[in-house]
């Protein structure tokens, strides 16, 4: 019995179906103006890639001046910027948008039995505001950048620096419509466009995760837009809302920034564990575990989600007795996330599991993401939060949920649908190997900043006390680590683009729709309409399925 | 060792010697926040094992090797039930811990010494109430419990003391307080730990722990001369407030002697207990808060007095139990000269004498 289920067809045979979505039409305007949600996706993905490399070179440059106590590879101002450049650009213009509109993008009407979304039209603006955001934020970059942090916290943002908070602000605020716009869509594809016989119970828990990061993005974007209006006006005429000497809070502004960056944490995340249960399933060969737990389970994230805003302000003379909600509220939001780790881990049991590089990232999302949640916990526990928060140690936890957790996830479910996208295979050896490289990377750059936080290190320090400095160097040099992780995977995937062995319709033998079609799909996707007749992850009648075959080609 | 490159070799060195891992202890709260952060850490490590160990031996037991056809399980009411129940219950054991700890930090005892603490780009300026003045550092007596006031003058800053577990965020127009009781006479690390702009991390000092009789020594050795108070009774007198604030029978404003802590009824019909926000609030914004029977004439003193002024004024009027100071210093307003903030350039001319008992300062 071999170790591998991969299952291709005869590489002398075999040809990439000549009509797909991608060699339908040519020419450059052919993309520009595509409806093709699929078109669009890989639009995203070549969009956010190049992103994703900007915020990891700035990510490059900050571990760098960490390597020595001093402020002493750039000034304290440029150090600010290049922090403020990472966050923007990484939470705003990669992982906001990376697995929805890219994977989310391509196979939720495939997976649900569409032809598409439900308003291509609204899904190629969405592209397009996207990349109106990401040339501002470029621009920005270029014309001075801007150094308030990610987070924009007034007075300073409206008072205090001469940076180019507006034209961020007016970036964020377009890419901010971007997700609302992918989020709008999905809900109504989700509601409207399912196949005869696809309930919302046969669905694979990549959808629900989806629906459920697409509530957070319609419901709280919104609020953020409302922030940065508010801090615009605040600096350009002074109304005052946020300036405790004209009778406003500067309070207020974190409130309605936290309103939404906290759910946003879900709209990171909730879609990446949907690709985790697709890939545990097929991996293991069997349901996943607790189906419906599993799907309530982001429904609950995406409902609690939106009422532990305030833990990040425990120490800022907020009310004790909102803490004592807020606190309560933010352990309730933790308990789906155990419930997923769970569910996934009893997925194994008494499977047959095979240890592709999609299933490594999987198992490494698993841990970091454990860690990354427990972590979490300490903040949300209001009298540890008073020491640990603003630290590294919060940096730390961020990470281990937004890379550890986000970008493994992006990038298990990257791999694990390539053939599909493409038609063909990446090469699966060293593919193995980056995973491992990006596990170990990620553990060296980010554990040690656990233990910086715990010491006291504040975030944001261009330079600190001498005694963290072993920490850092070992920050650094993990990080260096984890940046070959990242280089790898972008080499040997452009390779497989016209290398890859061709991996017909379905190489992992899973049972989702969109396996059952031609890889490259039809711009259709479907010839025939679809009927769900069975529920997802059922892996006896994709046996059947098979044996069916059989007999007829006999 | 000439193979080695001596920056490697250097590094080896300092780790050897120089690496810690865990704060030092130095409050009263710290072990006790250190417990439940021991015990958080406890149960994080064996949920943490209890994942590993199941995937590691599901992935064993289970590879395609091992075990070809896969047995298809719905799922378990009881195990989804475990696994909601037990960590419900420790997290929820977390929250009320954590809340006590919470409670106990941001709730200062009521014998507590008060030291005012202005966070400005990019410093931290410490005002004791006996009228010494720090930067970037702050001095405290072991044994003793010391309730920071903190305020910011222009963004927010948090005023962090790592070796203590104690932070606060010190914010533009608004008090906040955090109290701390130092166990362990040493130096320890001051940080800013919320992002304030360009100097940001340049805004550090030291917090130095010093047994209580080299505390009074250092009180004695480092005083203006002049309290905050008696600095706080020269403002009041060159703003000129006691020309309203007198306590006479005629006078446009109401008497401050012993206002601190009482409850006053507004014209709005609202009432409001006279706390140091009140105070702050009622000279920077004097419109919005002006007691019944009272006209509203009081100008705003906004953007003629920075927030250490305040606070000496705040301090001064919490201080205040009789107007017969206030009658005093009315007679010699012109003589006092301008501006504030800088105590060594007057001459502690009617402080100095003032009668015990005569209402002005406590040290």
């Amino acid at each position: 019995m071999s170790s591998t289920i991969v299952s291709l067809p005869d590489q002398s045979t075999a040809r990439i179906p000549k009509t797909n979505f991608i060699t339908k039409e040519n020419g450059i305007l052919s993309w520009l103006l595509t409806g093709d949600h699929k078109r669009i996706a890989i639009l995203y993905l070549i969009s956010i890639t190049f992103f994703f490399f900007i915020g990891g070179a700035l990510a490059g440059l900050i571990r760098l001046e960490l390597l020595t106590p001093q402020s002493d590879l750039m000034a304290t101002d440029t150090y600010n910027k290049v922090f403020t450049m990472h966050g923007v650009v990484m939470i705003f213009l990669f992982l906001v948008p990376s697995v929805p509109a890219t994977l989310g993008n391509f196979l939720i009407p495939i997976m649900i039995g569409a032809k598409d979304l439900a308003l291509p039209k609204v899904n190629l603006l969405s592209w397009y505001l996207y990349i109106i955001g990401g040339i501002l934020v470029l621009y920005t970059m270029i014309s001075g950048g801007v150094d308030t942090g990610w987070t924009f916290t007034t007075p300073l943002s409206t008072h205090y620096v001469n940076t180019n908070v507006l034209s961020t602000g007016l970036a964020v605020f377009i890419a901010g419509f971007s997700s609302i716009f992918t989020g709008l869509n999905f809900i109504v594809t989700i509601h409207k466009m399912r196949a005869p016989g696809m309930t919302w119970f046969r669905m694979p828990l990549f959808v629900w995760a989806h629906y459920a990061a697409s509530i957070l993005m319609v419901l709280g974007t919104p609020v953020l837009a409302i922030a940065i209006v508010l801090v615009a006006l605040e600096r350009t005429i002074g109304i005052g809302v946020f300036d405790p000497t004209k009778g406003g809070d500067p309070l207020l502004f974190q409130h309605l920034f936290w309103f939404y960056s906290h759910p946003a944490v879900y709209i990171m995340i909730l879609p990446g564990m949907g690709v985790i249960s697709e890939v545990i399933s097929t991996f293991s060969r069997k349901r996943v575990f607790g189906y419906t737990a599993v799907a309530f389970s982001s429904v609950a994230i995406a409902v609690f989600g939106f009422f532990v805003w305030e833990h990040h302000m425990f120490i800022m003379g907020v009310s004790s007795y909102s803490m004592l909600v807020f606190s309560l509220l933010t352990m309730l939001v933790a308990v789906p996330s155990a419930i997923k780790i769970f569910n996934w881990t009893f997925t194994l049991y008494k499977g047959s599991i095979t240890f592709e590089t999609p299933m490594l990232y999987a198992f490494g999302f698993m841990g970091l993401f454990t860690i990354g949640g427990l972590t979490g916990v300490f903040l949300g526990t209001s009298g540890t939060d008073i020491h640990l928060t603003e630290t590294y140690f919060i940096v730390a936890h961020f990470h281990f949920v937004m890379v550890g957790g986000m970008l493994m996830a992006f990038l298990s479910g990257i791999h694990f649908w390539w053939p599909k996208i493409t038609g063909r295979m990446y090469p699966e050896k060293i593919s193995q190997l980056a995973a491992l490289v990006t596990f170990i990377g990620f553990n060296f750059t980010f554990f040690p900043q656990f233990i910086l936080g715990v010491l006291g290190m504040p975030r944001r320090y261009a330079a600190y006390p001498p005694e963290f400095q072993i920490l850092n160097v070992f920050s650094t040099a993990g990080a260096t680590i984890l940046g070959v992780g990242y280089l790898l995977p972008i080499l040997y995937l452009t390779w497989s683009l016209k290398y890859g062995e061709i991996a017909g319709n379905n190489p992992w033998q899973a049972t989702g729709l969109e396996w059952q079609i031609q890889s490259p799909p039809l711009t259709e996707n479907f010839i025939e309409l679809p009927v769900m007749d069975h529920d997802a992850y059922d892996y006896e009648w994709l046996e059947r399925q098979k044996e069916k075959e059989v007999t007829s080609v006999g | 060792m000439d193979h080695i490159s001596p920056v490697f070799w250097q590094f080896l060195v300092k780790w050897m010697t120089d690496f810690a891992l865990f704060p030092p202890e130095a409050s009263k709260i710290a072990p006790q926040m250190d417990a439940l952060f021991f015990f958080m850490v406890l149960v994080s490590l064996i949920g943490l094992t209890i994942v590993i160990l199941l995937v590691t031996s599901f992935s064993i037991l289970y590879s395609k090797k091992r075990h070809p056809i896969a047995v298809q399980i719905e799922g378990s009411t009881l195990l989804e039930a475990t696994w909601t129940i037990i960590p419900l219950g420790l997290f929820l054991i977390m929250f009320v811990w954590g809340a006590l700890i919470y409670f106990r930090v941001y709730t200062p005892p009521a014998n507590a010494m008060n030291i005012y603490v202005v966070g400005k780009q990019w410093m931290w300026k410490a005002e004791h109430p006996g009228g010494q003045h720090e930067i970037n550092s702050l001095h405290v007596p072991t044994g003793r419990a010391v309730q920071l006031t903190l305020i910011s003058q222009d963004v927010f800053h948090s005023f962090s003391i790592p070796a203590f577990r104690i932070k606060r965020e010190a914010i533009p127009g608004r008090y906040t307080t955090v109290w701390f009781e130092p166990t362990t006479p040493g130096t320890y690390h001051l940080f800013c730990t919320q992002y304030c702009g360009t100097s940001h991390s340049a805004m550090i000092g030291d917090i130095v722990v010093m047994t209580p009789e080299d505390f009074k020594k250092w009180q004695q050795e480092s005083t203006s001369g002049m309290s905050l108070a008696q600095n706080g009774e020269r403002l009041f007198s060159s703003l000129s407030c006691n020309a309203c604030h007198n306590g006479r029978p005629d006078s446009r404003g109401p008497s401050l002697a012993n206002v601190y802590g009482s409850k006053l009824t507004l014209t709005s019909g609202q009432s409001a207990t006279a706390d140091e926000a009140y105070l702050r609030e009622s000279i920077l914004n004097p419109s919005e808060h002006v007691t019944q029977g009272y006209a509203p004439i009081m100008p705003t003193y906004q953007g003629q007095i920075n927030e250490d002024g305040v606070i000496a004024l705040v301090e001064y009027i919490k201080n205040l139990s009789s107007n017969y100071r206030v009658e005093q210093t009315l007679n010699t307003t012109g003589l006092l000269p301008e501006g504030e903030g800088t105590p060594a350039a007057v001459k502690q001319q009617p402080a100095g004498k003032t009668p015990a008992g005569q209402g002005t300062v406590k040290q």
